[in-house]
């Protein structure tokens, strides 16, 4: 059993755990990936490691509350609880090569995930440039982290409360366009997003490495659930990724590839939701007065 | 009484109970239902007790088959249990999944001009009465400080960890997935192997004093060499499976309704999707169900699907039924339950529709040609032969590949496929390090990967210096106990120690 030792509200749908796994945080590494359940009646699902502490014994996740499993986890994962179980370090570790600078991007939950790799590149002597988007300042979290490890740092919101008004791939053109050296980019974060990241450094030729998020439910190669297509081939994203080169990622296939279960995806949230707020409501008039 | 014949031992085998076919393709219970006490000793009886013995040879772990069925007749049971057990801690495992056919059964004097003694079905039996009785076969076991660690929980781990845990090693085995069984589990459906019975049949080898420690991801959580230097094993033996299912390449295998078996069944299985939405993990299945292979694989996830519901399965294969892998009862059986059989047809490609989900499958028809290396006729299209037939999801039981992860976080020497290169005697290229079962073999059947895992023991103990207990003990010296198996020829060579030739 794998306790949580912090939790952290980050947004309304945004939080952070911290799990206990002395042996996890001494073996992760930027890139990889954990399987979680949170009970054995759950589903596997995939989360990045965002941060790890070998002194804590601890690893981080920031997880987004979108389906079932995830908001289930939001609601009721608290500080001294237990997950049924966790997994990993899953997948290859991001290549840290010795590059001279470097632009890390994440958006939506490709945030936290991009960190790490920040971080690494920092320590390895490159001069990192941040850019990370958010839809409104409210929702932005990690900002100082960030500043601790990037050279400079560029916030896009899609409101313009923060930073500059518009998506990361305008960060990624205004960095492009002040530092003609930039030899590779690092994108995590939707799909859309990523292909666009990709699609912005196409022209520039600058080497663009992303992070795949497909269904997954093993993580070790066994089901074949997770394979995606990279210049024209299959891979098994949990253990031959889930960092691919962008410029030859089938992003479009991968996008369908997420719907596969969307009926199940809406019936089974549909269903929590119904079921917890008749657990709400029944227990309303045992509140203490 | 006169020594039994061919001609008066009883004509047929005794039949073995079943659910009724349609009545069966609405629940995951078992088909089969085993013998009762009475089917039991009518079938033993039939055997002949043979002094050439081949069904021993037959076997890949070199159970002493006239030896447990003597027991039987002479309604000793717990005797025949303790006869088996001297070989395997897995019989109602090994008794239901074992291709008897082509082992013991196939190699059975008396198949020469009936039916053969259906020596699976008596090891179910025994095997089953252990379990309902609490029996435990429980040696006394003396520690001897050597730390052993395992890799998998399949059933080459699991042999491997009860023999070195019955030589007095401390071991642990090392598990990737939440539960133990390897393919046991998450791959063999209920109906055909109850996931209670390996809970059972495993938990006399946790009874052993094995350690299992869930969630593990060797390699990644720790590399083979930490494993060593870091956590103080002694001997490591690597059972981590074949894994890693194949696809063909063809057009249309990104549509969404296109998935292996090994996903199918995984999340039937292990993740008991067809619960949900009680249970969270879901699975999307369509009314036509096409599976491409004829293998066990094959039949499992057909038969799943059946039992979920599907209207119509095929099973698409590109040879005949004679060249099938598949067990000949699990062809029956699919056969029984609706599975609508092509043989001789090869998927062109997978059509889909505007949601990008399966709508059909286009395929050519195929004859048999020259024989290929692997001796069997090599199936060739016949032109113009091609045809559609609509579907919805199409499943892919063509085979699997190498897992590549133990072999990207370590030195060991692979073979070309990426499979674990081992010597004779199950060493890999790593010192103290051993490996069997399918990650050496390719997928190969259950009681191969046992006898690679008890090879790999005895190797191991030579390692560590241990003495292995059959030069020690004074027990029946007439019982045949030590074999080997040398994996890559897929030949079963039988190696007795000397001194220990049975007594014929
Ligand atoms: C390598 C990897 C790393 C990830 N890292 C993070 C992370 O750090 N933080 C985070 O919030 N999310 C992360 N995700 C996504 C996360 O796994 C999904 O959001 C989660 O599984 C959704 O489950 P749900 O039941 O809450 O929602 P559902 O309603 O089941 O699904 C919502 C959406 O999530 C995707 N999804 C569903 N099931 C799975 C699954 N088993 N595996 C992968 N995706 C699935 C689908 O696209 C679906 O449309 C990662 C995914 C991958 C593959
Ligand atoms: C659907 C299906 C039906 C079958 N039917 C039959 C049958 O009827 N009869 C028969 O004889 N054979 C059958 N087989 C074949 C048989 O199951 C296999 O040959 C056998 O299970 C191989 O055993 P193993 O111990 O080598 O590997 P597996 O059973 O594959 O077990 C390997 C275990 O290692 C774990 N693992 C992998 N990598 C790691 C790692 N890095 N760290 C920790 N753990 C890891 C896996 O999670 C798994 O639990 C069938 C196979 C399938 C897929
Ligand atoms: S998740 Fe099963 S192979 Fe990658």
């Amino acid at each position: 059993m794998y306790e949580i030792l912090a939790r952290e509200e980050f947004s309304e749908s945004t939080f952070l755990l911290e799990v206990q796994h002395p042996l996890l945080a001494k073996a992760a590494n930027p890139g990889q990936f954990v399987i979680v359940m949170v009970r054995a009646d759950g589903e596997r699902i995939p989360l990045t490691i965002a941060d790890y502490s070998v002194a804590r014994g601890t690893i981080t996740l920031v997880i987004q509350a979108v389906g079932k499993t995830t908001r289930d986890m939001q609601q009721n994962c608290r500080v001294g609880d237990m997950l049924y179980a966790l997994v990993g370090p899953m997948g290859i570790p991001s290549h840290i090569g010795e590059v001279q600078k470097v632009i890390c991007v994440g958006g939506g939950l490709g945030v936290a995930p991009v960190f790490p790799q920040a971080r690494a590149f920092k320590q390895r002597g490159a001069y990192v440039i941040g850019v990370i988007g958010f839809r409104s300042k409210d929702l932005i979290f990690w900002e100082d982290k960030f500043r601790d490890v990037c050279d400079e740092l560029i916030i896009c919101t899609d409101d313009g409360s923060a930073g500059i008004q518009g998506l990361v791939t305008d960060g990624v053109a205004q960095a492009i366009e002040s530092h003609p050296d930039i030899e590779e980019v690092i994108a995590i974060g939707p799909p859309v997003m990523m292909k666009f990241c990709a699609e912005t450094t196409r022209p520039h030729k600058i080497k663009t490495m992303v992070s795949l998020n497909p269904i997954m439910v093993d993580g070790t190669g066994m089901c074949g659930g997770c394979r995606v297509s990279v210049g024209g081939e299959i891979k098994f994203c949990c253990v031959d990724g889930p960092d691919f080169d962008g410029h030859q990622v089938d992003f479009d296939e991968l996008m369908r590839r997420l719907d596969r279960f969307k009926a199940e995806e809406k019936q089974s949230l549909e269903r929590w939701s119904r079921a917890t707020n008749c657990r709400l409501q029944d227990e309303e008039p045992h509140t203490p007065q | 009484m006169p020594p039994k014949t061919m001609r008066t031992i009883c004509q047929q085998r005794t039949p073995m109970a079943a659910q009724d076919p349609k009545q069966r393709i609405d629940n995951f219970s078992e088909v089969t239902l085993g013998y009762s006490l009475a089917d039991a000793r009518n079938e033993a009886e039939r055997c002949l007790m043979c002094p050439q013995e081949p069904c021993v040879k037959g076997c890949p772990v070199g159970i002493d088959i006239p030896g447990f069925i003597q027991k039987i007749c002479d309604q000793d049971y717990r005797g025949a249990y303790e006869v088996l057990a001297d070989a395997t801690l897995l019989p109602a495992i090994c008794g239901r999944v074992c291709p008897q056919e082509d082992q013991c059964e196939g190699a059975c004097v008396v198949t020469q001009k009936l039916e053969s003694v259906g020596i699976g079905r008596l090891e179910r039996f025994i095997g089953d009465m252990a379990i309902a009785e609490g029996w435990s076969s429980k040696p006394d076991i003396e520690p001897n400080g050597y730390k052993v660690a395992i890799v998998g929980a399949g059933p080459a781990g699991i042999a491997c960890a009860a023999d070195m845990a019955k030589a007095g090693c401390d071991v642990t085995i090392f598990e990737a997935l939440h539960r133990p069984g390897g393919v046991l589990t998450y791959g063999i459906p209920d109906f055909r192997l109850p996931n209670t019975v390996v809970d059972a049949e495993f938990e006399k080898v946790l009874q052993l004093g094995v350690k299992v420690e869930a969630n593990t991801l060797v390699g990644r959580l720790f590399s083979l060499a930490q494993l060593r230097n870091e956590l103080g094993f002694h001997a490591v033996f690597i059972g981590t499976g074949a894994g890693y299912p194949s696809f063909m390449g063809i057009p249309g295998e990104a549509l969404n309704g296109v998935l292996s078996a090994n996903e199918f069944l995984t999340r039937c299985n292990l993740m008991q999707a067809g619960e949900f939405p009680a249970r969270d993990t879901p699975l999307h299945m369509g009314r036509k169900v096409a599976v491409i292979g004829a293998g066990n694989t094959a039949m499992d996830a057909m038969r799943v699907a059946l039992r979920l519901g599907a209207e119509e399965v095929y099973c698409l294969y590109r040879r005949t039924k004679a060249e099938s892998p598949a067990r000949e009862e699990e062809l029956e059986h699919a056969k029984e339950e609706g599975v609508i059989f092509q043989w001789l047809t090869a998927p062109l490609e997978i059509l889909g529709d505007a949601d990008h989900q399966v709508s059909g499958l286009r395929c050519i028809r195929m004859e048999l040609g020259e024989p290929d290396n692997s001796a069997r006729r090599r199936p060739v299209a016949i032109e113009n032969s091609d045809f559609e037939f609509e579907c919805n999801t199409v499943i892919y039981a063509i085979g699997t590949n190498a897992n590549p992860i133990i072999g990207q976080t370590s030195k060991l020497k692979l073979n070309k496929r990426g499979y674990i290169e081992v010597d004779a005697e199950q060493r890999t290229s790593l010192a103290g390090v051993f490996a069997g079962g399918d990650i050496v073999t390719g997928s190969a059947t259950v009681i191969l990967a046992m006898g690679a895992g008890r090879s790999a023991a005895r190797s191991m103990k030579r390692y560590l210096g241990i003495k292995e207990a059959e030069e020690m003990e004074v027990s029946d010296p007439a019982r045949p106990r030590a074999f080997g198996i040398d994996t890559r020829q897929q030949q079963f060579t039988r190696v007795r120690l000397p001194g220990k030739e049975r007594a014929a």
